[in-house]
């Protein structure tokens, strides 16, 4: 039973009713059409797996996945379930191998997931065995369709995905491409567990109107504020957005800026840093956007705040946990003193960062404030009604754009 | 007559229940002055540690930047009321070469939340470089190395 009734409010994207963030039978329905159906979700990065037999273990949703370099040099996934009795086939994070075998009983896949041989197969002496009917063939890993961006690797289980350069889209893959533009080089993960269903994550990573609010920090040293010059970009189908400050820009002079700001209880004690070389950051990317946050439907961000690179993918682990996996990142041309920077920047970021720590939190507050309010509303109405680009942050458009996404492949 | 190294490990002992109880009792002004003007200071993972992965959950390269840590955190940052409590021992103290000690000790960190909540938070090892200053043991370099890639919720308080 697939179908789960839920009445959207007629206002559409501008309302979205709590249930959606708690319900079992609605979480059941995300991981089966949203995270096993019709979309891209990120993998690896290409050149976290240089040689042929380097594996990896990810998650299609909670769906538990492979993803290998194979003998044909190519990147190949599959599904880490024993084609035999249902046994994870890798148990390890990570890891070099020239076959997968399944610990249970011993049935051998290779790298692309065809099964190769069976112990026992032809039983002992003449008893036992598989029938002559079995055949290696109609046995394989269930694999999945792979396909890259800008040194990034998708994965999805659906044929019905269409090409990933045209479900990210121009305008989201041009920014996409900016920040991915040279080989990268991991500086470290980390994780976070929330404890909050996965979407209000993806509602925070969305909301532009939240950033410099919420995180003080942001606003009080100036690392970005609202009245900055940028905007939010949404792609076509509203599922795929990024958000842009023009840190050097101020659109209404810097004292009205301070004055739009006072409320903020930071703000008037006039802080500065001890050590500011936390904040020196260069330009790198050709432009004046020093900001720049981006998301592919369902569940990937990257992140560019000044210097700090990084990836994020929302894991969802229950209807209301979810697991965020934090893929740090610099280039293959970075010199010292730039890795040095981004190091520094990480500080910004992550579990412990100084503007998203309360991201970290901030889901659960709300996961706990609208227990018995399953047939209440969220109000998304910042910026209007609609999902289209603004060259303004103080809109709720990227989220908006989010749910007309996921409406119609939950059927709602 | 005390060994002169009996004499070290009474200090050293000294020095990480001083750190624990600044940590625990909010004296978080004071946490600083337990690390040198240009010290290192990192929270990581064992992955990223032993993978030879220089990113930090937190990474400071100079005392300064931890002022600045715990100026954000009481000025700044927004979190739920909570208190860890840090358990330290098992202090295992290296050979002293050019005036720096290596030092390797276990840590647990319990978290309370304020209506009560507890869990183990953190456990792992300090990796950390001391040097005299003065009579005082300071803290050259810390990596606080934890067990677990996951951290529940955020890491607000400094371990």
């Amino acid at each position: 039973m697939d179908q789960h009734i839920l009445t959207w409010p007629k206002e559409g994207n501008s309302r979205i009713p709590y249930r959606v963030f708690s319900d079992p039978d609605i979480y059941r329905t995300e991981l089966n059409r949203l995270f096993l159906g019709a979309t891209w979700q990120f993998l690896v990065l290409a050149n976290e797996l240089p040689n042929p037999g380097d594996y990896k273990t990810t998650f299609l949703g909670e769906t538990p996945v492979i993803v290998t370099r194979g003998e044909d040099g190519e990147i190949h996934a599959m599904v880490n379930r024993c084609a035999h009795r249902g046994n994870l086939v890798c148990l390890k994070r990570q890891g070099h191998t020239d076959l997968l075998t399944c610990v249970y009983h011993s049935w051998s896949y290779d790298l692309e997931g065809n099964l190769k041989s069976v112990a026992f197969r032809r039983g002992i002496g003449g008893k036992g065995g598989m029938p002559d009917s079995f055949r290696l063939e109609d046995h394989g890993l269930k694999k999945l369709r792979t396909d890259h961006f800008a040194g990034l690797v998708f994965g999805t289980l659906s044929d019905e995905t269409p090409p990933l350069a045209e479900y990210i889209g121009n305008l989201i893959g041009a920014r996409l491409g900016r920040v991915m533009r040279a080989k990268p080089k991991i500086l470290g993960t980390t994780s976070q567990i929330l404890h909050n269903n996965w979407k209000l994550y993806i509602e925070n990573v969305k909301d532009t109107y939240h950033a410099t609010l919420l995180h003080t920090f942001f606003a009080t040293f100036r690392v970005s504020r609202l009245t900055a010059g940028g905007g939010v970009a949404v792609s076509e189908g509203g599922g795929n957005h990024t958000s842009y400050t023009r840190g050097k820009t101020d659109t209404v002079g810097s004292e009205a800026s301070d004055k739009l700001y006072a409320s903020i209880q930071s703000m008037r004690d006039g802080l500065t840093l001890a050590d500011p070389r936390l904040l020196d950051s260069t330009e790198e990317f050709g432009d004046d956007v020093t900001v720049q946050i981006l998301s592919v439907f369902p569940n990937l961000v990257l992140q560019q705040i000044h210097n700090s690179v990084a990836l994020r993918l929302v894991l969802p682990k229950g209807p209301t946990e979810t697991e965020l996996q934090w893929i740090y990142l610099g280039f293959e041309d970075d010199d010292e003193a730039m890795t040095e920077r981004r190091l520094l920047q990480s500080n910004l970021v992550g579990p412990a960062g100084y503007v998203s720590m309360e991201d970290g939190a901030v889901g659960n507050f709300v996961q706990r404030a609208i227990v018995g309010a399953e047939d209440e509303c969220s109000v998304i109405e910042m910026g209007g009604h609609g999902i289209s680009s603004d060259d303004t942050r103080t809109t709720e458009a990227s989220i908006r754009g989010f749910w007309h996404a996921y409406r119609p492949m939950m059927g709602y | 007559m005390i060994p002169a190294e009996m004499v070290r490990r009474l200090e050293l002992d000294a020095l990480y229940a001083d750190y624990a109880h600044c940590l625990d009792n909010d004296a978080l002004e004071e946490w600083p002055d337990f690390f040198t003007d240009d010290c290192g200071y990192r929270i990581t993972s064992a992955e990223n540690f032993e993978a030879g992965l220089p990113i930090g959950i937190v990474y400071a390269t100079s005392k300064g930047m931890l002022v600045d840590r715990i100026m954000a955190l009481r000025k700044a940052n927004i979190y739920e009321p909570q208190r860890y409590r840090h358990l330290i021992g098992a202090i295992k103290i290296g050979a002293e070469e050019h005036g720096v000690l290596p030092v390797v000790a276990n840590l647990i960190v319990v978290r309370i939340m304020q209506d009560g909540a507890m869990i183990l938070f953190a456990a792992g090892r300090y990796v950390d470089r001391l040097v005299r200053r003065g009579e005082a043991w300071k803290f050259a370099r810390k990596d606080v190395v934890l067990d677990s890639r996951q951290i529940d919720t955020l890491l607000a308080i400094p371990l």
